[in-house]
């Protein structure tokens, strides 16, 4: 075969090398720019015990996760019983974030399906969630004790994640 | 009388639409200026929930949200780079339509220029290549000789 047949063969190997990883990547995925940024500050109403309120100032010098959740979130039900498993745990404190919804089918889900959360705030115009960079609920944050984002689970936290990037994330940043 | 009822009900139906115009504030000239900027400005940015809708083409939840953002952030006096920048610090350069040119991005914004440039690199090698072989030398005499055989021969043989 002529050397110069190559060329065009070599040129198809590689475009094809490049659609096959493409193949494997989630196009939904979207890398958030807040990872290494300060978490963006909010101050919200418990779900609750809406007249308290909670905000990123009070959960400063602990590692925490926000979970954004929804009652009308389909895939949340999907990651709800490994937070259930999370919450129970103990090992790292569980922030809610009620995005868009209405408080008291937010607390009905609650009850319905297990509450792992410490306290759950309600964003109800998804301006805090808009923020944080929020676009597919369930969405769940990794932030430090700085107060920094370390990590952002977009979609449900599945157990693999947890188990290999979430978990091990927390305990190291626990110890420092 | 019945049919004055229904008359009514025709009139009502009929004048719905002005009652639902007449709901709309009218706009001042100001307004329709902030509005068209809102317009423009979101036209340029993505919708991450259905990715190949800008969120002003966008009925996702989030679209609505990040449009009613940027009616406020203008109402606020807030500048078209600035709402951009909003977007950008929040969402990441993946909200931009327009990719911003930077290091990552040269390939891209440069790739379809150096395709072009390698595509005429080929062509004006193919071409000079072709030159050179119209320019090769005349037929010597005996291949002359040799053509004319050919040609003189019987053709019907040699498309046999």
């Amino acid at each position: 075969m002529s050397k110069k047949l190559l060329i065009p063969l070599g040129v198809f190997v590689v475009l094809c090398g490049f659609l096959l990883v493409g193949l494997w990547r989630d196009p939904r995925e979207v890398p958030s720019p807040l990872i290494g940024k300060p978490a963006p500050a909010f101050v919200l109403a418990q779900l609750h015990e809406p007249a308290k309120t909670l905000g990123t100032a009070d959960l400063k010098g602990q590692v925490w996760l926000l979970n954004v959740w929804a009652s009308w979130c389909v895939s949340c039900r999907e990651e709800h019983p490994l937070l259930v498993e999370l919450g129970k745990s103990k090992v790292v404190p569980i922030v809610g974030l009620n995005y868009k919804d209405e408080s008291a089918a937010g607390k009905r889900w609650l009850v319905q399906n297990g509450d792992p959360y410490n306290v759950s705030v309600m964003d109800r115009d998804g301006r805090v969630g808009i923020d944080w960079g929020v676009y597919g609920v369930p969405e769940t944050f990794v932030v430090d004790k700085t107060g920094t984002i370390r990590y952002k689970q977009i979609g449900p936290i599945t157990a693999e994640a947890l188990e290999t990037k979430i978990l091990p994330l927390v305990r190291e940043l626990q110890k420092s | 009388m019945r049919r004055l009822a229904l008359l009514l009900l025709i009139a009502v139906i009929a004048l719905s639409p002005l009652a639902a115009l007449a709901a709309d504030a009218v706009p001042t000239e100001k307004d329709s200026v902030a509005a068209a900027r809102a317009v423009r400005l979101s036209e340029k940015l993505r919708c991450l929930v259905c990715q190949n809708q800008t969120i002003a083409d966008s009925n996702a939840e989030l679209a609505q949200d990040l449009r009613r953002q940027i009616h406020e952030q203008i109402a606020a006096g807030r500048t078209d780079d600035q709402i951009v920048e909003y977007m950008v610090a929040r969402y990441g350069d993946f909200v931009l339509y327009q990719p911003p040119v930077k290091p990552t991005t040269w390939l891209l914004w440069a790739g379809p220029a150096l395709l072009l440039l390698a595509g005429i690199f080929g062509l004006v090698r193919i071409l000079r290549a072709r030159r050179a072989q119209a320019d090769a030398p005349p037929l010597t005499a005996d291949e002359r000789e040799r053509a004319a055989r050919l040609l003189a021969g019987d053709t019907g043989k040699d498309r046999s």
